[in-house]
């Protein structure tokens, strides 16, 4: 590492969010030329915030950045271009009607004419160089999401970028596209480039990089060459202290074990036509934890909006088993229902989205109101009745420890963890039948998620069929009692989570194999 | 280096500081641009203003119907604004309250009892608001068709069928004016209380603001319209029909603009012209934007607005001005206003250029 | 018998205040702001050119020293600040402050028709005329010279060369703003601004740069708007609220046009047509009718808005993030 030369130096950045936790409190960081960085760190700690900074996005409130051993003040994306510096973003920075090419050139004037022919042959030569695959004339909204990052890091080599910055960008990768980026990492690295990956994946940490850096709650936690360290230690240094995930599994046995909602041949389009499921078939049972697990976008949201009534499928049926004696079973259609319907039918279902603040909850809205997001209809009369909800709000901030100035708060003042007590404590406060999360503990911290994992746990306890969405392997194969394994819509199999491991799932979320529980 | 950065929230009280203190500039402003545009001393036209809003009993009963006219029209609006619909239709749906209310009048108030003529007044004109609120916002809901434009273009529509009415009733053929609606009977207008003729219309619209605000926070229907403003996937979510929602608070939008117009009509102006509402459609819009959408701050909104309308009504005949004075100041006190918010939901860090040096 | 070659010309003399208006606030809207505020821009155009023309002409001792050049450039020049101004305020407080844009449009458009109304009354109180205009007629006559033998060459030439100087200006300037649009790289750029701003911004293009030069030169556009309808239009007689509700025809039209402002030529003139048209339609003994055929450019723009909304292709679509404002650190 000694014959490296330093290329970013970032001296005591420190960033605060109005009022809100220090995103980044005095964080040192070097990058060297020529080397791939990994920037690690839980969600929430502070990686994005500090790459940010280094890309212009943020000014930091105080701290100094050196680029090749010259102060810089980054207070722009065009500074950190003219210093070498781009950053590929999660959400996509592109133009949707613009076509692959428009995207790339965009923002560059060299003063010289604008000859898009011209810029397509200078994009073919690095797509030759660093083995990437882009039609420049294809419209953006008709890419797939591993296309638009290709675009992405294209449109940073075209600007002769040296330092560029990949903000988690397998999360929305499979793993064969994930293997062709770490393949154009390592050109790219020969290149003599210097890439920084975010990413809290510690596999990937260990497989790609030549160096890691860790960040813990906005603070710089120590950096370490990958090649002498474990992902033991790099955890450690992640998360502070030792931990095993160590979630709970409480062995529940229903007294009355049977089926709580089976969904038949279920298949779902989106308003453009696009196949989202494909004749999915699957129960779930009273007192357990179902896991879905998936590369992102491969029908959950479909799967639980469709439960719980907020799409509308193209065919199949989803049915809420109500009870059963013996060979009778008395059953409720929820296709075609929305969830007023299926509050009526005297079902408690529940669910957590992904979307917290744009769906779960109102952002703009103090706690009490929330609460009554659920409950306002109750009741004939044609106000709505403000004192029960208060009081779930009182309950729900004492018992889920919420950190808030008072109920009257808005929501969306909060901290994420704070925002997913509100939501989860809102959803179990009905003692609902069926509980729906999606990606319940992103960007919680792990007391926080511990807390969600013993509330889940608490619901299966009490008899409740819980499906639970998530994208860490490891969580699913810990908490859940079975995982439903889906890869572009349909379903790869379902596992025994006490017996399946990682390396099976991983398998089943891209290819059409595995077992059956 | 001017850093910008968003604000948690500004006290209310504070809040009211930096809106005051952006007025009191902009009253500046006026009073330079008054200076330099006439050669008046900004000081005498200001007397004047107020002279025309608070000179006599008469001039201040006046000022009170405008406020409630307005103030009405700007609560109407307010639903439709909470759920994000931009209600830019106001002054058709005032007009088309207004033709139906001197339909009746005219055409009625000889064949049915002047109670029940009232119903009729009652019920039909604020139908007829309702209605040219809801086609709008049925395309609106079905097709999601822009509503700020096709609000804006029923108003065109509405002036026009007010004014093939006009010729229709006209007084006395080519005048096209309809002249005082049963002038010696008196059928159909609204009663004086006393011998005040607009204190009813002011007790009216004081129930429809506590009426507004009880039904925007106290009911269900007015927590549906947050939610769907707020954010309409969590309406979905919660399964709230959105289109309904939409439909039906239009219809509620429309149904208080043709209340307005019954008003104007019936208690107000006993006639009918093309330029009845005066523009309230769009000061409406204004009205509830400045007040947040709260119904009671509405008042001191409507009232500020109206203030400067006779102000400068008074100016431009103390002076030989013209109306259009009076839009200019009401324009830069707007002005003024809009960007105050600024201060309120942002914060200016003024920092040096360079971060100072580490040790 | 209807007579086309009568209609024509009357309906492009229509159009082209629209078109103006329409590529104006096509530019505008190409920034990602939504400026209801172009009815008041336009008064305040059309006001300035007035002014400018009016304290022109009367400083002159004698009429004969009118200089036809300075009696053309002094009104459009004063109108191009004026419409400036306008988009400066505008941008001052939906860029730089971030303030709503809907009812800041329509705060501008209070303004302006108000400065309008205002000076126009105060020039008619100047004139001490009995009548409630101002009549520039040598000023008009210089805006409404035609092209010597074009315009003399029967229908042909009373189809097509029948306009003033500033009607050519209007067409020249849609297809000068389509082809920057389209391509070049001011149009490349201020198209990323107006379909995704983080996204431009990340690129390093200044936002805020070409959100102000976009909205103020569409202002501009827009107020030649109201100096070719008094000057050329209404033979330059100012009265006050005559110019009545165009610019919002100018907004619709932008929808119609789908932000083409090629496209807003053809529209501009259909809906300067439609405008007029109540005026060629028999009315028999009821003459009341005419108001209600008055409302054809209203209800076809209805028409136009339904229909466009429900075809709502992926094509048409107006720039992504109009109406909103843009600020970075927003998470």
């Amino acid at each position: 590492m000694a014959e490296k030369q330093l290329a970013v130096r970032m001296r005591g950045i420190t960033k605060d969010f109005a009022g809100k936790v220090l995103a980044n409190d005095n964080v040192d960081l070097d990058v060297y030329h020529g080397e791939i960085l990994a920037l690690l760190g839980e969600n929430g700690s502070g990686k994005t915030t500090l790459m940010n900074s280094l890309a212009g996005i943020y000014f930091p409130d105080s701290g100094t950045i050196e680029i090749d051993g010259e102060k810089v003040s980054i207070a722009s994306p065009k500074d950190a271009f003219d210093h070498g510096i781009g950053m590929v973003h999660q959400h996509f920075k592109l133009v949707n009607v613009f076509t692959a090419l428009e995207n790339i050139v965009l923002g560059i004037n060299d003063g010289g004419k604008y000859d898009l022919s011209a810029a397509a042959e200078k994009v073919r030569q690095i797509c030759d160089t660093y083995g990437f695959d882009v039609n420049p004339k294809q419209k953006v909204c008709d890419m797939s999401v591993s296309q638009k990052q290709t675009v992405e890091i294209v449109k940073l080599l075209y600007r002769g970028v040296d330092t560029l910055i990949l903000d988690e960008p397998t999360a929305v990768l499979t793993p064969q596209e994930a293997d062709r980026l770490f393949d154009v990492m390592r050109n790219m690295r020969a290149e003599g480039k210097s890439v920084i990956i975010i990413t809290h994946k510690l596999n990937e940490v260990l497989s790609i990089s030549d160096r890691v850096a860790v960040l813990r709650k906005g603070t710089f936690a120590g950096e370490v060459l990958t090649a002498e360290t474990n992902a033991q230690e790099l955890t450690d240094m992640m998360v502070g202290h030792s931990v095993s995930l160590n979630i709970d599994r409480p062995e529940s046995r229903p007294r009355h074990r049977m089926e709580r909602i089976r969904v038949k041949n279920l298949t779902v389009r989106d308003h453009e036509g696009v196949t989202k499921l494909d004749d999915v078939s699957f129960s779930t049972y009273n007192g357990e934890i179902l896991g879905i697990a998936g590369i992102s976008g491969s029908g959950q949201k479909e799967l639980l909006e469709s439960i719980a009534g907020l799409q509308r499928p193209e065919s199949g049926s989803v049915e809420y088993v109500v009870n059963t004696v013996g060979e009778l079973e008395e059953v409720e259609q929820l296709v075609g229902m929305d969830p007023v319907k299926i509050a009526e039918l005297g079902i408690v279902l529940s669910f957590v989205p992904e979307d917290r603040l744009g769906m779960g909850l109102v952002g703009n809205m103090d706690l009490a109101d929330n609460m009554m997001l659920r409950s306002y209809r109750n009741g004939t009369s044609p106000f709505v009745d403000r004192k029960a909800p208060r009081q779930l709000a009182e309950r729900v901030v004492d018992e889920l420890a919420v950190k808030t100035p008072g109920i009257d708060t808005a929501v969306s003042s909060l901290s994420g963890g704070n925002v997913q007590k509100i939501l989860v404590g809102r959803e179990i406060a009905s003692a609902p039948t069926v509980l729906l999360c999606a990606y319940v503990v992103r960007g919680l911290d792990v007391g926080s998620s511990h807390l969600i994992y013993d509330l889940l746990n608490r619901q299966k306890g009490n008899g409740a069929s819980v499906v639970f969405v998530g994208e860490d392997l490891d969580v699913l194969l810990e908490l859940c009692d079975r995982i439903l394994v889906l890869c572009g819509g349909k379903v790869s199999g379902i596992v025994d989570a006490r017996t399946a491991t990682k390396a099976q799932l991983g398998l089943m979320m891209t290819k059409m194999e595995g077992g059956e529980a | 280096m001017v850093h910008i950065s968003k604000r948690l929230r500004m006290p209310v009280a504070q809040a009211m500081a930096v809106r005051l203190g952006a007025i009191a500039l902009a009253l500046l402003v006026c009073g330079i641009i008054t200076t330099l545009t006439t050669g008046l001393n900004p000081l005498d036209v200001y007397a004047s203003m107020f002279d025309g809003a608070f000179g006599t009993e008469r001039k201040f009963w006046v000022m009170l119907k405008e406020v409630a006219v307005l103030l009405c029209v700007s609560l109407a609006l307010t639903p439709a604004f909470r759920m994000r619909f931009w209600n830019l239709g106001g002054e058709g749906q005032v007009l088309m309250g207004a033709l139906v209310t001197a339909a009746c009048m005219i055409n009625l108030a000889d064949l049915v009892p002047e109670g029940l003529l009232f119903v009729l007044m009652l019920v039909l004109a604020p139908v007829a608001g309702a209605l040219w609120a809801a086609i709008p916002a049925l395309f609106k809901a079905r097709w999601n068709t822009n509503e700020t434009l096709f609000t804006l273009m029923m108003n065109y529509v509405a002036t026009q069928l007010v004014a093939y009415s006009i010729i229709k009733w006209e007084s006395s053929k080519g005048s096209g004016k309809v002249g005082v609606i049963n002038q010696s009977s008196n059928v159909g207008w609204l009663p004086a209380i006393g011998d005040n003729k607009y204190l009813l219309i002011v007790l009216l619209v004081a129930l429809v603001c506590v009426a507004m605000y009880v039904y925007l926070a106290h009911s269900k229907h007015g927590f549906e319209i947050a939610v769907v403003g707020e954010s309409v996937d969590t309406a979905r979510y919660l399964g709230i029909k959105v289109n309904r929602v939409i439909v039906r608070t239009l219809l509620l939008s429309g149904a208080v603009c043709g209340f307005t117009g019954f008003l104007l009509v019936s208690g107000a102006d006993h006639t009918i012209t093309t330029t009845l509402a005066g523009g309230a459609g769009f000061t409406g819009v204004m009205v509830a934007w400045l007040a947040k959408f709260n119904p009671f701050a509405m008042i001191g909104s409507s009232f500020l607005l109206v203030f400067m309308e006779m102000g400068a009504d008074e100016i431009s005949t103390a002076f030989g001005l013209n109306h259009g004075f009076g839009d200019i100041l009401t324009g830069v006190i707007l002005f003024f206003i809009i960007g105050s918010e600024f201060f309120i939901n942002y914060k200016l860090n003024f920092q040096a250029k360079e971060v100072e040096a580490h040790v | 018998m209807f007579d086309l070659v009568g209609f024509i010309p009357r309906a492009v003399a229509q159009g082209i205040p629209l078109l103006f208006g329409c590529t104006g606030e096509i530019i505008t809207e190409k920034s990602g702001n939504l400026n209801l505020g172009i009815p008041g821009v336009m008064y305040v155009g059309a006001m300035s050119g007035v002014m400018g023309s009016f304290f022109y002409e009367s400083s002159l001792a004698d009429p004969a020293q009118f200089n036809a050049l300075l009696g053309f450039l002094i009104p459009v020049l004063c109108c191009l600040l004026g419409s400036l101004l306008m988009g400066l305020i505008y941008c001052f407080l939906t860029v730089t402050l971030r303030a709503n844009q809907n009812v800041t449009g329509l705060a501008l458009t209070t303004f302006g028709v108000g400065f309008g109304n205002f000076f126009g009354g105060s020039l008619i109180a100047l004139t001490g005329s009995d009548v409630p205009s101002i009549a520039l007629g040598t000023t008009s006559s210089v805006f409404r010279t035609t092209i010597p033998v074009l315009s003399g060459l029967g229908w042909f030439g009373e189809i097509f060369f029948s306009y003033g100087f500033l009607a050519y200006l209007a067409i020249a300037t849609a297809l000068v703003a389509s082809q920057v649009l389209l391509n070049t790289r001011v149009g490349l750029e201020l198209r990323a601004v107006g379909e995704s701003p983080a996204t431009a911004d990340a690129a390093g293009i200044d936002i805020t740069r070409y959100k102000y030069i976009a909205t103020c030169v569409g202002c501009m556009i827009a107020g030649l708007g109201g100096l070719y309808y008094v000057m050329d239009y209404a033979n330059g007689v100012w009265s006050n609220d005559a110019f009545g509700d165009r610019g919002w025809l100018a907004i619709a039209l932008v929808i119609f046009s789908v932000w083409r402002p090629t496209l807003a030529i053809p529209s501009s003139i259909l809906f300067g047509g439609l405008y007029i048209l109540y005026l060629y339609i028999p009315t028999g003994s009821d003459s009341a009718i005419r108001e209600i055929y008055k409302m054809l450019p209203y209800v076809v723009t209805i028409l136009v808005l339904v229909v466009s909304s429900m075809r709502n292709s992926r094509e048409n679509q107006p720039p992504e993030s109009l109406g909103l404002p843009y600020f970075r650190e927003d998470r």
